[in-house]
């Protein structure tokens, strides 16, 4: 008896420990399980992209019209999706990177916007179009992270600048795209640049005053990367000392990549940040031997003090330029009986990866689309010396300089790139909008000189050998690691993807299509042409108690580039006739917020 | 077959204005007149490109293609083809020249208003687009003539030995 007694008080007061650490003035928590706002870029701190909304379902989704629209005013690549917080719209743009505060109870009138004055040599140094991934918000300030890589924190009501911080220097080649990201007292927020060399990082900012608290490398020495040798474990085992430098020659790590231009997610229970590192510099595998760690890592760190609990390298020594940033999706789903805190995330190399969320351990690494071959697969013997390595098929390596290595897929925008997936937790499934490309690709020789570009690889991309559609809407079991139904879709799917309660997933194509199809079989239930190419998030609010689905459109980003002209098969031979489909002939730019509603 | 007169002359006609069409881009007639260790110049002493037997291209022009793959390609598109906003240097060489070039890629172009911010960059310090540019200029020049197809052009000549010693001087190091 007295012993039940001990225990019983001793789990008492580790639960209200717990409680007090994790949620101790988290108000932005409870604002994110209001599921009328849309209070963070992914919804929820778990970036399932799932909302319970309801009123859309699949037996009226067919009636859905569009309610009202909104021009952002610039003509670039629109990526992200705005905040809602109860009557106010938060709308972002790409360069030069705008705010809009929308009134929704007064048809989006605007009450307040900010535009930035930046430099518009800060454009020439951003490798992919000026995008700008979206706004983060907590008390009472709005987060923005602009091109020149200020990150400025705005009264949520007025627009006035709070406060505003410098993150990183242009003529570096560092720039910013990514969405910030607000833990309890703190702003974190990644850097780009993995095309210019720079060796990139995240950074916690005080949301009071934007005075920098700690700063995590993805590559360089311990003190640096903020990993503890003996603590933080690599798929269970400790790093170990000087885990990154001894992975690199020389001093190359210092313009070694890693950058961090995507989605975060975060458990509070645990206390864990989780975001991917991006590709090494150069795309010249030969001038930087090395498993060039930590690249193309999953990393798992305390918000509070930047240290790695865990890491995970997804793409050891890449060859293919196939950037680790893509979003962490957190789950609690049961695989083998067992309850587990899941980490499921769709690489650009064409593995969907399935992690427990507290340990790091690997569960499940599976391709998430049939044409990936530069890989056989992981090595997922424990015991094995490989363990949690791909094996790399030797024909598609691109190790050797001025060869050209040909029918590689996925190509170096991978299977998947920055667009989200989405979990609905009522399917337990994920759906992923994905690319389905391959490539020609040469590396050769590069020298490096600050603020100018520095890749040292030419690629040509062309759908899988037979096929003509370049991309794939698919559900995926992350228990199993298979595809339980796939739309194919004529150009790669560029768009975030949303869930809802009502059993209906939307997103967007790249001729400006926005979608929703049965979440449970994929059959396509509504669609309307938007006025341009949409690679943004879709997103869902009510206000008024109606619920409304708005999706930005504006193409660009890397498919604007790499997709406009079309593609053209290299290997065709002389006399091969044209080529595929052209985005340019299906869409021009475009910079708009298109908001849909069920009839009255 | 007979052809009245009529229609030979007509046929006749329709070469020549054909021929007069294709010999002029930006820089004028892209005819290889000169060689100089593998690499070819226009009667104006212009680098251009020089397609041979079976489509084997010279060695700069697919040394072009390579490099224009590297740097150009993150804005302008797969073979100059152009992207959502940056415009196709395939059309912009009909009618821009060597020097106005060789201007623009060494000092970057502005067109900064109301509606649209388009910066391209300087790359006048990159020894990897400058050590090339001739390389760059003769590729997009083969382009612009529809010379070459869209793609890696599947046969080129050997790379010459001045090439690579012009590399060597151009970067400072055994290249």
């Amino acid at each position: 008896m007295r012993y039940l007694l001990l225990k019983f008080s001793t789990f008492g007061a580790v639960a209200a420990f717990a409680a007090g650490s994790a949620y101790a003035n988290d108000a932005l928590i409870k604002m994110s399980e209001n599921p009328k706002d849309w209070v963070m870029p992914a919804r929820t701190y778990d970036a399932q992209r799932y909302s319970p909304l309801k009123q859309i379902n699949t037996a009226n989704v067919g009636k859905l019209q569009a309610a009202w629209s909104f021009s952002t005013g610039v003509l670039r690549g629109h990526e992200g999706a705005p905040l809602v917080i109860g009557n106010v719209m938060y709308v972002h743009t790409p360069f030069p990177n705008n705010v809009f505060a929308l009134d929704l109870d007064h048809d989006g009138k605007i009450l307040w916007k900010y535009e930035p004055k930046q430099d518009p040599n800060v454009i020439p140094v951003m490798c992919c179009d000026t995008v700008n991934r979206g706004l983060s918000y907590g008390d009472g300030k709005i987060f923005l992270h602009q091109a020149d890589t200020t990150l400025v924190a705005l009264d949520a009501k007025t627009g006035q600048v709070v406060w505003s911080v410098k993150n990183g220097d242009p003529s570096k080649g560092q720039t910013g795209t990514s969405a910030p990201f607000v833990i309890k007292d703190k702003v974190l927020v990644g850097i780009s640049g993995g095309e210019f060399g720079v060796q990139c990082h995240v950074s916690a900012y005080d949301m009071k005053d934007g005075k920098r608290v700690w700063r995590a490398f993805s590559e360089g020495p311990d003190n640096e990367i903020l990993v503890d040798p003996e603590k933080t474990t690599d798929l269970g085992k400790p790093v170990g000392k000087d885990s990154s430098v001894r992975t690199w020659e020389g001093d190359q790590w210092k313009i070694g990549g890693g950058c961090t231009w995507g989605w975060m997610a975060y458990d509070p229970q645990l206390n864990l940040v989780y975001y991917g590192s991006g590709n090494p510099s150069t795309w010249n595998p030969s001038q930087r031997p090395g498993d060039n760690r930590w690249s193309m890592t999953i990393f798992a760190r305390n918000p509070d003090t930047g240290m790695a609990k865990w890491v995970y390298q997804m793409t050891p020594h890449d060859e293919w330029d196939y950037d680790g940033i893509n979003e962490m999706i957190l789950t609690d789903q049961t695989i083998d009986g067992r309850a587990r805190k899941l980490l499921t995330h769709f690489d650009r190399n064409g593995l969907g990866y399935t992690l427990d969320r507290d340990t790091g351990e690997l569960l499940v690494a599976q391709k998430y689309d049939p044409a990936v071959n530069w890989t056989s697969g992981v090595d997922m013997n424990k015991n094995s010396a490989n363990y949690g390595r791909p094996t790399v098929v030797a024909e598609y390596s691109t190790s050797k300089p001025d060869v050209n290595h040909t029918g590689i897929c996925p190509a170096a925008l991978g299977s998947k790139d920055e667009q989200p997936a989405a979990y609905s937790p009522d399917t337990q499934l994920f759906y992923v909008p994905t690319n389905h490309v391959c490539m020609d690709y040469e590396p050769f020789k590069v020298s490096y000189t600050a603020g100018q570009p520095y890749v040292g690889a030419t690629l040509s991309m062309y759908p899988p050998k037979g096929e003509s559609n370049m991309g794939n809407f698919i559900a995926w079991d992350g228990k199993t690691g298979k595809i339980v139904w796939s739309d194919p879709e004529q150009f790669s799917v560029w768009s975030g993807a949303l869930a809802t309660a009502g059993g209906v997933v939307f997103y967007g194509t790249l001729e400006g299509y926005l979608k929703a199809v049965d979440a449970k079989t994929g059959k396509e239930l509504y669609k309307f042409k938007t006025p341009s190419g949409i690679i943004g998030n879709v997103m869902t609010y009510e206000h008024g108690g109606k619920q409304y689905i708005a999706v930005l459109s504006g193409v660009g980003g890397w498919a604007g580039i790499g997709l406009a002209a079309g593609l053209t098969d290299p290997h065709a031979g002389l006399g091969a006739v044209g080529g595929y489909a052209a985005l340019s002939n299906y869409t021009s730019l475009g910079g708009q917020l298109t908001v849909f509603a069920l009839p009255e | 077959m007979r052809l009245s007169l009529g229609a030979a002359a007509y046929a006749l006609v329709a070469m020549v204005c054909w021929i007069a069409v294709a010999a002029a881009d930006g820089s004028g007639d892209p005819t290889a007149v000169k060689q100089e260790d593998g690499k070819y110049f226009d009667k104006d002493g212009i680098p251009t490109y020089k397609i041979g037997a079976e489509g084997t291209v010279d060695w700069y022009t697919y040394s072009g293609f390579r490099r224009y793959h590297s740097d150009c390609h993150v804005c302008h598109g797969p073979d100059g083809m152009g992207s959502s906003y940056a415009p196709a240097l395939k059309d912009s060489l009909a009618t821009l020249n060597y020097g106005d070039f060789l201007g623009i890629v060494a000092g970057g172009r502005k067109n900064v208003n109301t509606a649209q911010e388009n910066v391209m960059p300087a790359f006048g310090t990159n020894d990897n687009v400058m050590c090339y540019l001739d390389d760059i200029f003769v590729y997009l020049r083969a382009r612009a003539n529809d010379a070459v197809r869209r793609g890696r052009p599947e046969k080129h000549a050997e790379k010459p030995a001045a090439a690579s010693a012009a590399e060597d001087t151009c970067f400072g190091t055994k290249h």
